[in-house]
């Protein structure tokens, strides 16, 4: 007994010391955005003296003109929501359609979207933009630095996975539900958007919490479709941007960084279980 | 039923008549455009051909025939596949091809077959990030999954606040490379070197640079796969854990004889994942080192913490080599490819084992 009440209070010292060690650059950068620049240098390890300093910090940054905090978290949200939305109804629809016809285009489709999710971004990111340049001069619809293009391509880019994931949803769902929709007289538009759009909901949150993420923090896309100062900017790179042309004025750049870190930090202290579990899910399968 | 038809076709025609004219005024280089105020303006030969393609689907779709499940098939695919082929299939077709070529980003004069792949394989610093690339994924392999192991292992353990450790483990994770690698430049360049007096920044060193790269991918990504361990370590059945505890096993021989066995499936999935998304390290690299520092090598000076994500966008973008970058891309998938097949032969060896 004696033993095993040591070896749980040897666990709880390990794990609790690692979470500190883990949670320290949070908090380092926590202090260090109540900083003034000069306090910094002098150490920047010390707690701060004058906690205001982070208000003074933050009014610097969030007006500051490469960052403008407000205006690039309106676009990471609206970039982030808009294609969210559409990835989930499309890619359902997409699904449900592949896995419901046993056809040999369905196959064939189906086979192209998994092996696709090999294909790394690099291998399409330089031909991409030239892709949307082309196709921009050509039907003068603007694809490059605008919004539609973006979502556009975060479609195309999770469409892969998403079908992936829910196609192996839909697959479990028993076919007589829709047979018995069928024989009552709905369409079979019907029958999707009533009967399964809504039992899909648990896998919906898998799919929306990877590509959420993934979408919130993506940095290689946005920088190369929206351009590092462009009139668009989502979040991170507005964050790369500032430092770019802030070098070492760490006071306002780890200030930036607390602004850019916080939103999803509330969002994982309201969602927690969803989150891992959704990402655990999203990596298993 | 009967007005339904010519409403349908009458939809169906106007769309395919704006569809053409939009193309028409495409073809013959006429972009009109409108001005909505004097900074603002829309393209009408865009609206035309988003208008054509709506009216387009609304026809189909109102359009009476028995055939209708099929256009509802056709309809329900369409988003998805025409978004999936422009971003992705069609510009890795292009990809593939101007790797062959001298393109430079806008068009190509000529054909060169393999000479890029000739010109890219005898340049030292892709051979290089080449090296350093396989080097850190190997070792980031085996970093993350030991850490995350034990953490996973430290959180199935009667521990107190579980779910506190959980979730603290698995927050880096959930922030992007850019601003954590920030974030970690800082503490490198001037929290260690505080904490440490009068010592130099990791940074500026090749070897330790690369080091620090190490910990911060280790640090980030350990709790994301621990939450994976974790799922399987939960998985193990209760009633054969019992067994073996019955016949005596202390807790080592369950893990290494019941529990590493029973879970052998998770650890092909976090093995794989983890080699995957190191060799495909960007924003990390990006915002903690960018490359720096310099190394000599030979008679040359490279980069020294330059990994092949980031040589391939500096390639095309910094240098404007697009053709040299996007064969340096090619390659990098085919290697992508090569590992992500091995893993699919692997589980599927394992389904016919059990």
């Amino acid at each position: 007994m004696k033993a095993q009440k040591r070896r749980r209070l040897i666990a709880d010292i390990v794990g609790c010391i690692i979470a500190i060690i883990v949670l320290m650059p949070f908090f380092l950068v926590l202090i260090n955005s109540a900083k003034s620049s000069a306090d910094i240098v002098v150490s920047p390890i010390a707690l701060p003296t004058n906690w205001g300093q982070m208000l003074t910090n933050m009014s610097n940054v969030i007006n500051n003109q490469n960052f403008s905090y407000w205006t690039s978290f309106a676009s990471s949200m609206l970039i982030t929501v808009v294609s969210l939305v559409l990835l989930i109804v499309f890619s359902s629809m997409a699904a449900w359609v592949l896995s419901r016809n046993k056809t040999k285009w369905s196959n064939v489709i189906f086979m192209i979207f998994v092996s696709a999710m090999v294909i790394p971004f690099q291998v399409v990111m330089l031909p991409l933009l030239s892709t949307f340049r082309g196709f921009s001069t050509f039907t003068g619809i603007q694809m490059l630095s605008s919004y539609k293009g973006i979502i556009f391509a975060y479609l195309g880019f999770g469409g892969s996975m998403s079908v992936f994931i829910l196609h192996g949803f839909i697959k479990n769902i028993p076919y007589e539900l829709e047979e018995a929709a069928w024989i009552d007289g709905c369409t079979p538009e019907g029958t999707f958007f009533r009967i399964i759009f809504p039992l899909l909901k648990p896998v919906q949150v898998t799919v929306l919490i990877l590509n959420g993420l993934w979408v919130w923090n993506d940095y290689l896309l946005p920088s190369l479709m929206l351009g590092l100062n462009g009139k668009i900017k989502t979040l991170p790179v507005a964050v790369s941007s500032f430092v770019g042309s802030y070098v070492k004025q760490w006071d306002l750049i780890l200030s930036a960084a607390f602004l850019a870190m916080i939103p999803i930090v509330v969002l994982f202290l309201f969602a927690q279980k969803q989150i891992i579990h959704g990402m655990v899910e999203g990596a298993i399968k | 039923m009967k007005t339904k038809k010519p409403m349908a076709i009458g939809l169906l025609i106007l769309g395919i008549v704006s569809i053409l004219l939009a193309l028409y005024l495409d073809v013959t280089n006429l972009q009109l455009s409108y001005n909505l105020t004097a900074k603002t303006s829309f393209s009408i030969n865009g609206m035309l051909l988003i208008i054509g393609a709506l009216l387009v689907i609304v026809g189909m779709y109102t359009f009476p025939t028995r055939k209708h499940k099929k256009i509802i098939n056709i309809l329900f695919l369409f988003p998805l596949l025409f978004s999936f082929a422009v971003t992705v299939l069609v510009p890795f077709g292009f990809g593939i091809f101007y790797s062959m070529t001298d393109w430079n980003g806008i068009d190509f004069n000529k054909f060169v077959g393999i000479a890029n792949y000739v010109t890219m394989f005898k340049s030292a610093d892709y051979l290089y990030s080449l090296l350093i690339t396989v080097i850190f994924t190997v070792v980031n392999m085996i970093l993350v999954n030991f850490a995350a192991f034990a953490l996973a292992l430290l959180c199935t353990s009667k521990v107190k606040g579980k779910s506190f450790y959980q979730a603290a483990y698995f927050l880096p994770n959930l922030i992007g490379g850019i601003v954590l690698g920030y974030v970690w430049q800082f503490i490198f360049n001037k929290v260690f070197t505080t904490v440490i007096a009068g010592s130099d920044s990791m940074l500026t060193d090749p070897n330790l640079a690369m080091v620090a790269i190490l910990i911060v991918s280790t640090w980030q990504y350990a709790g994301y796969i621990m939450m994976i361990y974790l799922t399987g370590l939960t998985s193990v059945p209760k009633d054969v854990l019992e067994a073996a505890n019955v016949d005596g096993a202390n807790s080592w021989t369950t893990l290494l004889k019941i529990k590493v066995p029973m879970i052998a499936n998770t650890f092909t999935i976090c093995i794989f994942l983890t080699l995957v998304n190191s060799f495909k390290q960007f924003d990390l690299n990006l915002a903690i080192t960018n490359g720096a520092p310099a190394r000599v090598l030979g008679e040359k000076i490279i980069q020294s913490t330059e990994f092949l994500a980031l040589n391939i966008y500096n390639t095309a973008i910094g240098k404007n080599q697009y053709a040299l970058g996007q064969t340096k891309a090619v390659v990098f998938f085919v290697i992508l490819a090569a590992v992500s097949l091995t893993q699919v032969s692997i589980s599927k060896k394992r389904e016919v084992e059990m």
